[in-house]
C-alpha cells in the first residue's frame, strides 16, 4: 500500500494541472469587489467646469468604463457600450485613461460618444486608484458607491447580456 | 472567442521584447533608496509575463515605480506600501506572499517536509533489520571491481 | 517538395517508433529472439527518418520557403544564415521536432553502445524509448506540425524574435533538451529493469553512465540559459525563478539525487526501489517541464508559444506514461529486498540525506511553482510566488546540502564514527572557517550568510582536493574520482559566484550627458559619444563609454540600443566587460533628446564563477561517465548472464 503513495500523489498533481488548463492565469480579480469604490474628483473632457466625482454619483447605479484612444481593443468594445447606452438609462462614465485631450476628442468623434460624462485621467492617477492594469476595464458601482463587478478586458455581447445587464437591473431595483 | 480576446490583450499590453527602461530617481536618504529597490523587485508587474516592476518597461510598471518612489519618499514603511498595493491589485501583485491562512502551507511546507523526512530517515535507519551481511563472494567481486 | 519529404519522413518515424515500442516487447514476452533483435535496427531507422525530417526543415529555413507557416512566422530573408538555422528551434513546433530528434539520437546511441547489455534488456529499453517517441511524435504530427503549409504564400516572413537572435539561443535549447531527453534513457533502463525483475548492481552500472551524461547536458544547458539571460535580457540578472527556469531546475535536482543514489545501488546494493522511483520522478519532471512551458498554464516570461489545447495532449501522455510506471513500481517495489544495512553515521546514510535534501528542495520549488495554480483552482483567488520566496527557501536548504559534500568524501560505507571523521577533517574545517570569515570581512558590508557560504565553498574545495591525495599515488585515482572531485569543486565555485554577486553587486541608474562622468564601485564611467549604425537587419544607437580605474583608461564599452525591422520595441544590447573577478555591465536606457541618456551601470563581482561552476560540474559528469569500470563491468555482467543462461 505504501508503494502506491507516489502514484496517488502524481494523480493529484495531474488533476491539479488539468484544472489549471481551464483557468486563466492572466485575469486578476479586483480586490474592490463589494468594497467602496475609491474616491476621485476630476473634470469632463468637453466642459472643464463640470466636476465629476464619486460623491456626485451616490444614489444611482453607474458604470465606469476605462478607455483610451491608443487602446486597440477598445474599438470593438465601444460598439457594445454604445448599444448598451441606447437601450438603458443607466449612467455610463467613460474614464479617459492616460490620453491626450485632442486624441480622445478625435477618437470619440470618429466612433461616437455614448458616455454621459467623459472623466479625464491624464496621468492615470484615477486608474491607479482603481487598480486598472489593462485597458479596457469596466466597473459596475451601486447606489451606495460600492463596486459590485469588474469586467477585465473588452465588454462583449455575451458578457453584456449575461452579466452586466442582469446585474445592473438587480442593483437598480435595490 | 474569449481566448482570442485574451490573447490579443496579452499581445497588446505585455512587453515581450527586452528593453531596459532606466529612470533616474534621486534619493536623499540611503534607506529610502534600498527600500525602493527592494520593493520594485518584490512587486509584480501585472500586465507583464512574470516580471517584477524593476525589470519591466511596460507603462503600468513605469507608473507603479513612480508611485513606489512617491510612497517611499513620503516615509511610508514597507508594510504600508504593501498594503497600498494589495488594496488596489490584490495579493497577485506581491512576489513574496504574505503569511496568512492561504499561505501557511506555502511557507511551512518546505521546512515541515525537510523536518519530517529527517525524522523518517532516522526511524528508518534505526529500525533496519540488523545486519544481513553481504556474502563474502559478492564482497570479493565488488572489491575486485573497485580496483 | 522539401516540406513533403519532411512530413513523410516524420510519419515514417512515427510508424517506426510504434514498431520499436511493440515488436521487441512482444518478442521478450513471447521469448522470440528475432522480434527482440528488431529493437536496434528500428531505433537506428527512427533516428534516420527523424534526422531526414529535421534536415528538411533546416533546408526550408535556409531557402526561405515561406510556403511553410512555421518558416514564414519565424524567419525572414534578411536574417543571417546562422540565425535562420537556429530559428528552426526558436518556436514551439520546431523545438518539439528537435526534442524528438534528440530522443531518437539517444535511442541510436543505446543501440550502438549496448553490445555488452543482454539483448533482452536492450529490447525492453529501446521499446520504452520507442513508446516515449510515439507519444511525442504524435504530439508533433497532430498538434504541432512544423510542415504545415500556408495557402497564401507571403513574400516575406515575419522576423525571428530579436531576443532569440543570439549565440546563446543557438546552443541553449539543444543542450537543455539533450539533458531533458537523456533522462528518458534512465527512465527506460528503470522500466526495463522492473519489467524483467532485474533490479541489481548491473542495472545500476548500465544505467549510471547514461544518466550522468544526461545530467551533464542538463547542467550545461541550464548554465547556458542563465548566461544568455544575463547578457541578452539586458538587466544583468542571472536567475529569475521563472516557472520555465524552475521546470528545468527541478529535474536537475532530482537527477542530481539520482546520480548519487546510483552510487549506493552500485556499491552497496541498497536503495534500489528508491533509485527506480527517482528515475521515474526525474523523467516525469522533464515531461512536466515540457507541459508547463508548452501549455501556458503558468504565466511566464519565456513561454513564447503557449497553447492550452496542446496542454491537454501532453497531460494525457504524461498521465499515461508516468501513471503506469508508478503503478508498475508499486507492484514491483514490494518484491525488491534490501540486502544491506547501515548505521546513521555512514556514507550510505549521508547519501540518503543528500537525496532527501535534494528532493525536499525540488518539492519546495514544485510547491512554489504550482501554489498560485492550487490557490486559483480552489477558488481562493490569485497570488504570486516569485524570487523572494524561492530565495528564502533555497538558501537555508541548499547550504547544509553543500556542507555535507565535505563530509561525504571522507565518510566510510556502512558504519563510521563522527569522532574518526572529525579527527580526519578538523584542520580542513578550521582553515575553511578562518578563510571564509576573513574573505567575507574584506567587503564593505558584512553578512553572516557570506561568511557561512564562503566557508562552505572553501571547505568543499579543500576536502575534495585532499581526497585525490588520499591514496599514495595519484595515478591510482580513477576517472570517476577525478570527475566527482571536479564536479564538487564546481559546486564550490558556483557558491562563491552566487554569494558574492548576490550580496555585493553595485547597480546605479544614472542620467548622463555626452562628456559627463559618473563614479561607481571605484570606477569612473565617462559617456564619450553616441553613434548610429546600420546592420543587416537592424539599426543601432551605440554608446561609447570609457571606464577609468585610478584615472587610467581601463576599458571602453559599447552598449547598444537596437531597432529591428518588424519590431516596435527597441532592444538593449548591454556592453559588458567580462572579467574573472568581476563584470562591468553598462546598458543604455532612454534618449532624453537633450543630448543626454539614462544609463544603467552595474558592477558584478564573481558573476562568471556561476557559469564556471556549471562548466566544471559538466566536465566532472562527463569524466565520471567515462570511467573505465563501466566498460569492464559490462563485460563481466555479460559473462555472468551467459553462465546463468547455461544452467
Amino acid at each position: 500500500m505504501k508503494k502506491l503513495i507516489p502514484f496517488v500523489l502524481f494523480m493529484i498533481l495531474m488533476l491539479l494541472l488539468y484544472i489549471g488548463l481551464s483557468l486563466d492565469p492572466k485575469e486578476v480579480p479586483s480586490p474592490f469587489i463589494n468594497k467602496p469604490a475609491p474616491e476621485f474628483a476630476t473634470y469632463d473632457l468637453y466642459k472643464n467646469d463640470i466636476k465629476i466625482s464619486k460623491q456626485k454619483m451616490l444614489g444611482q447605479v453607474w458604470l465606469l468604463n476605462v478607455f483610451a484612444s491608443w487602446c486597440y481593443s477598445c474599438r470593438a468594445e465601444h460598439q457594445v457600450i454604445t448599444e448598451f447606452t441606447k437601450n438603458h438609462q443607466t449612467v455610463v462614465i467613460g474614464l479617459n485613461y492616460k490620453d491626450a485631450t485632442e486624441d480622445a476628442k478625435e477618437w470619440l468623434k470618429q466612433y461616437g460618444n455614448p458616455y454621459d460624462f467623459v472623466a479625464v485621467d491624464k496621468d492615470g492617477d484615477i486608474g491607479i486608484e482603481y487598480g486598472v492594469y489593462g485597458v479596457p476595464e469596466t466597473f459596475i458601482i451601486d447606489k451606495k458607491g460600492i463596486v459590485r463587478h469588474k469586467n477585465i478586458g473588452p465588454v462583449n455581447r455575451d458578457s453584456l447580456q449575461q452579466t452586466i445587464i442582469p446585474l445592473v437591473k438587480k442593483l437598480e431595483a435595490e | 472567442m474569449k481566448r482570442i480576446i485574451l490573447f490579443l490583450m496579452v499581445l497588446l499590453f505585455s512587453s515581450t521584447a527586452s528593453s531596459v527602461t532606466v529612470e533616474v530617481y534621486e534619493f536623499t536618504d540611503k534607506q529610502h533608496e534600498s527600500l525602493y529597490k527592494k520593493m520594485i523587485t518584490e512587486l509584480r508587474c501585472l500586465v507583464c509575463q512574470n516580471q517584477n516592476l524593476a525589470d519591466s518597461n511596460a507603462e503600468l510598471a513605469v507608473d507603479l515605480r513612480a508611485k513606489t518612489y512617491k510612497l517611499v519618499t513620503e516615509d511610508k514603511t514597507e508594510q504600508e506600501i504593501i498594503n497600498w498595493m494589495t488594496e488596489k491589485y490584490g495579493d497577485f501583485v506581491l512576489y513574496k506572499p504574505q503569511l496568512n491562512s492561504k499561505t501557511y502551507l506555502l511557507w511551512g511546507g518546505p521546512f515541515l517536509l525537510g523536518f519530517l523526512s529527517i525524522i523518517g530517515l532516522i526511524i528508518f535507519v534505526k529500525k533496519q533489520k540488523t545486519t544481513v551481511e553481504i556474502e563474502p563472494e559478492d564482497l570479493k567481486k565488488a572489491q575486485e571491481l573497485l580496483k | 517538395m522539401v516540406s513533403q519529404i519532411g512530413l513523410f519522413a516524420l510519419v515514417l518515424a512515427l510508424i517506426t517508433a510504434l514498431s520499436q515500442a511493440v515488436l521487441p516487447l512482444w518478442g521478450s514476452y513471447k521469448n522470440n529472439n528475432t522480434l527482440m533483435l528488431t529493437a536496434r535496427p528500428l531505433a537506428n531507422l527512427q533516428a534516420l527518418f527523424l534526422t531526414l525530417s529535421f534536415v528538411m526543415l533546416v533546408v526550408a529555413f535556409i531557402q526561405d520557403d515561406f510556403s511553410l507557416k512555421y518558416v514564414a512566422y519565424n524567419s525572414n530573408t534578411t536574417l543571417p544564415l546562422m540565425y535562420k538555422i537556429s530559428a528552426v528551434w526558436a518556436a514551439h513546433e520546431g523545438s518539439l521536432l528537435l526534442w524528438v530528434l534528440l530522443l531518437s539520437w539517444w535511442g541510436f546511441l543505446i543501440a550502438v553502445f549496448s553490445k555488452s547489455i543482454p539483448d533482452e534488456m536492450v529490447a525492453k529499453i529501446l521499446a520504452v524509448m520507442g513508446l516515449v517517441g510515439v507519444g511525442f511524435l504524435s504530439f508533433v504530427l497532430f498538434t504541432s506540425n512544423p510542415f504545415e503549409v500556408l495557402n497564401n504564400i507571403p513574400a516575406e516572413g515575419r522576423d525571428l524574435n530579436p531576443l532569440l537572435q543570439d549565440i546563446g539561443l543557438i546552443l541553449h535549447p539543444p543542450l537543455l533538451y539533450m539533458g531533458y531527453v537523456g533522462f528518458s534513457v534512465s527512465f527506460a533502463f528503470a522500466i526495463a529493469a522492473m519489467l524483467s525483475g532485474q533490479l541489481d548492481a548491473s542495472w545500476a552500472r548500465w544505467s549510471r553512465p547514461w544518466t550522468t551524461i544526461a545530467w551533464a547536458f542538463l547542467t550545461i544547458g541550464i548554465a547556458l540559459g542563465s548566461w544568455w539571460a544575463y547578457y541578452e535580457l539586458g538587466w544583468g540578472g542571472w536567475w529569475f525563478w521563472d516557472p520555465v527556469e524552475n521546470a528545468s531546475f527541478m529535474p536537475w535536482l532530482s537527477g542530481t539525487a539520482l546520480i548519487h543514489s546510483f552510487a549506493v545501488v552500485e556499491k552497496r546494493g541498497a536503495f534500489k526501489a528508491w533509485t527506480v522511483l527517482l528515475a521515474i520522478i526525474t523523467f516525469s519532471l522533464c515531461l512536466m517541464g515540457t507541459f508547463l512551458v508548452r501549455s501556458g498554464v503558468l504565466t511566464s516570461v519565456h513561454a513564447f508559444a503557449a497553447d492550452p489545447g496542446r496542454g491537454v495532449f501532453i497531460l494525457i501522455f504524461l498521465t499515461a506514461v508516468i501513471g503506469s510506471s508508478l503503478l508498475l513500481y508499486s507492484y514491483r517495489a514490494n518484491q525488491i529486498k534490501a540486502i544491506s544495512s547501515f548505521k546513521l553515521i555512514s556514507r550510505d546514510n549521508f547519501l540518503l540525506v543528500n537525496n532527501i535534501l535534494l528532493m525536499v528542495l525540488m518539492a519546495s520549488i514544485l510547491l512554489g511553482t504550482l501554489y498560485p495554480l492550487m490557490i486559483d483552482a480552489m477558488g481562493m483567488g490569485k497570488l504570486s510566488v516569485g524570487a523572494p520566496y524561492f530565495n528564502a527557501i533555497f538558501v537555508p536548504l541548499s547550504l547544509p546540502l553543500a556542507a555535507l559534500i565535505g563530509i561525504g568524501v571522507f565518510i566510510r560505507w556502512r558504519d563510521d564514527s563522527l569522532k574518526r571523521i572529525f579527527f580526519e577533517v578538523k584542520y580542513y574545517l578550521l582553515i575553511s572557517i578562518i578563510l571564509g570569515v576573513v574573505w567575507s570581512l574584506i567587503y564593505p558590508q558584512w553578512y553572516l550568510v557570506a561568511s557561512i557560504a564562503l566557508s562552505i565553498a572553501i571547505w568543499i574545495f579543500l576536502t575534495s582536493i585532499s581526497r585525490l591525495f588520499n591514496k599514495k599515488r595519484l595515478a591510482n585515482n580513477s576517472r570517476a574520482k577525478y570527475g566527482v572531485t571536479l564536479a564538487h569543486i564546481g559546486v564550490a565555485v558556483f557558491i562563491v559566484g552566487a554569494t558574492l554577486t548576490s550580496l555585493y553587486s553595485v547597480e546605479k541608474d544614472v542620467h548622463l550627458k555626452v562628456g559627463e562622468s559618473y563614479q561607481m564601485a571605484g570606477f569612473d564611467f565617462k559617456f564619450v559619444k553616441m553613434d548610429r549604425k546600420a546592420e543587416r537587419n537592424y539599426l543601432s544607437n551605440e554608446g561609447e563609454i570609457e571606464v577609468y580605474k585610478n584615472k587610467k583608461l581601463y576599458k571602453t564599452l559599447y552598449p547598444q540600443k537596437r531597432s529591428y525591422q518588424n519590431q516596435q520595441m527597441p532592444m538593449t544590447e548591454a556592453g559588458i566587460d567580462a572579467g574573472f573577478f568581476a563584470d562591468i555591465f553598462v546598458a543604455m536606457g532612454e534618449d532624453l533628446k537633450d543630448g543626454s541618456w539614462t544609463i544603467r551601470l552595474q558592477y558584478k563581482p564573481f558573476v562568471r564563477w556561476l557559469w564556471l561552476g556549471g562548466l566544471l560540474m559538466t566536465f566532472g559528469g562527463i569524466l565520471a561517465a567515462a570511467d573505465k569500470r563501466f566498460f569492464k563491468f559490462a563485460k563481466m555482467a555479460k559473462i555472468k548472464l551467459d553462465e546463468g543462461a547455461d544452467k
